[in-house]
């Protein structure tokens, strides 16, 4: 019997992938951030009414490391780096896995300001020569990479205004079938300033209430990361979490704990800033894949 | 019923009706927001091909097919000819209606053809089958490296990624559901 080719065949691009997360590991690192390792199975996750938990003995497998992140940050830790697994209940796509790999990183005393200027960076550093070639694309990563607002978005791309989607509940199949197939690819780009419905732990923007400082990043037209500034007023917290859940269960989902430690920690927090980037998918960045089943040892249809 | 986890490539459906199978699958998800479903169906009885994208928390019937098995007897130009082994009952299906699974028969090859009343709509393939190599570039000696890859092309005309160690003449098994190559078969 010979070898399975399926395993064998993807040597180079775990060969790569393993470089990249070996230098990724190597930014932070040289920038005074101090990589931690929080649970992966938890009491609670942050209710968000699209993402589902895996539910597991004694708790849930973690959808995202951010409220143990956010805990440390209230402990006065100033900048932390997680590379770990998260679970997503029945997400399974040419993009998405169930089981992935994600890259935190998170700043006290900074904004989303400062996230994008160091996606930028980090890119940067991963991709001296300043282009990458995506499946046929070519990309140009010369900062600073173009920035449009929801809003703006909405007006340039979509058929309807972004007040008519929210009232219908369209936003999101706007955003993915009007929006995101138009963004241009040529560079990268930060779509930010969500409305506040959709960014449930992301602070207000100081000028508008109507919008949260949330940023979502796309390379090629692959949306790699998001971030925001943290809502750190604990109360509002809890009104959104409530929110959030009140949403989950008019849809008939299963209800979640609320993470009573997280919201009592956050009451130390003053300004913070956090985002989430998903490994795999710069792997396929750089490897020129365009399914995420290419990019990792194992798919769970291999198991 | 089906919901949309259940939804994958091949899956066959009742919509308005009539028998529809997805060719086409995706999951996507904007952000934080609401998952979709993306599919393209053919209607098996019109062979029509469209769009459609569904919502978490929509549900589907099953097309329960009646399945007959027969053997596969050859190919013209009115389409691909099986025969029923007990009744020698003859059946064609056009090219249109068989789509990609054309690539995976090989003559006397048992398989099952899903009825709609009398009428052969489409077929169901064993997860496996064997397909001899029939071009595929030479393999250059010295390279070693296993995980290499070429692309060859097998008898019945479809073309797939195989490891360099495989030339032409060699006979591989190749996986239906995903059309990947498997393993090279010892003769």
């Amino acid at each position: 019997m010979e070898p399975n080719w399926q395993l064998t065949r993807k040597r180079a691009t775990l060969e790569k992938r393993a470089r990249i997360i070996q230098q990724i590991r190597a930014f932070f690192i040289d920038r005074d951030f101090l990589e931690v390792e929080t649970p992966h199975l938890i009491p609670a996750n942050a209710p968000e009414l699209y993402i589902d938990a895996v539910a597991a003995t004694d708790g849930f497998l973690q959808t995202s490391p951010e409220l143990c992140m956010k805990r440390l940050l209230a402990a006065g830790y100033e900048r932390l780096f997680q590379i770990c697994r998260c679970w997503r209940a029945g997400e399974r796509g040419q993009r998405h896995l169930p089981e992935y790999t994600m890259l935190e990183w998170y700043r006290r005393d900074n904004d989303y300001q400062q996230l994008m200027a160091d996606c930028e960076a980090l890119i940067l550093a991963l991709c001296p020569q300043r282009s990458l070639c995506w499946q046929g694309q070519s990309i140009d990563l010369t900062p600073p990479w173009p920035r449009l607002t929801v809003a703006e978005a909405f007006s340039r791309y979509s058929s309807v205004s972004l007040q008519e989607a929210l009232e219908q509940g369209h936003f999101d199949t706007i955003i993915s079938e009007q929006i995101e197939p138009r963004l241009p690819v040529n560079k990268p780009l930060f779509l930010l300033d969500y409305p506040l419905q959709h960014a449930s732990l992301a602070r207000r923007k100081p000028d508008n209430d109507n919008f949260a400082e949330r940023v979502e990043v796309y390379i090629g037209g692959l949306e790699l990361a998001n971030g925001f500034s943290e809502l750190t007023d604990a109360t509002e917290q809890r009104l959104r979490f409530q929110i959030e859940e009140y949403r989950r269960r008019t849809l008939g989902k299963p209800p979640y704990p609320t993470c009573e430690a997280f919201l009592n920690d956050l009451q130390t927090l003053k300004a913070a800033a956090g985002i989430a980037l998903g490994i795999d998918r710069l792997v396929m960045l750089f490897c020129d894949q365009a399914m995420i089943d290419d990019v990792v040892s194992f798919t769970p249809e291999q198991l | 019923m089906y919901t949309c986890s259940d939804l994958k490539k091949g899956l066959k459906l009742l919509i308005d009706g009539d028998p529809h199978v997805i060719v086409q699958y995706d999951f996507t998800k904007p952000g934080k927001g609401q998952a979709l479903y993306k599919c393209k169906l053919r209607n098996m009885i019109t062979g029509a091909l469209f769009d459609r994208t569904y919502r978490s928390g929509e549900s589907f019937e099953p097309a329960s097919l009646e399945e007959r098995e027969m053997q596969f007897l050859y190919q013209d130009e009115t389409g691909y000819v099986f025969m029923d082994k007990k009744t020698y009952d003859q059946i064609t299906l056009s090219e249109e209606t068989m789509g990609d699974d054309k690539y995976f028969l090989i003559d006397n090859m048992d398989v099952e053809i899903l009825m709609y009343g009398d009428r052969g709509i489409g077929i169901s393939l064993p997860n496996f089958v064997n397909l001899r190599v029939t071009q595929a570039d030479p393999w250059v000696k010295g390279d070693t490296a296993a995980g290499n890859n070429k692309p060859a092309t097998v008898e019945t005309g479809y073309t797939l990624q195989v490891p360099s160690f495989v030339e032409e003449g060699i006979l591989i098994q190749i996986d239906t559901r995903t059309g990947e190559y498997s393993t090279r078969v010892k003769e």
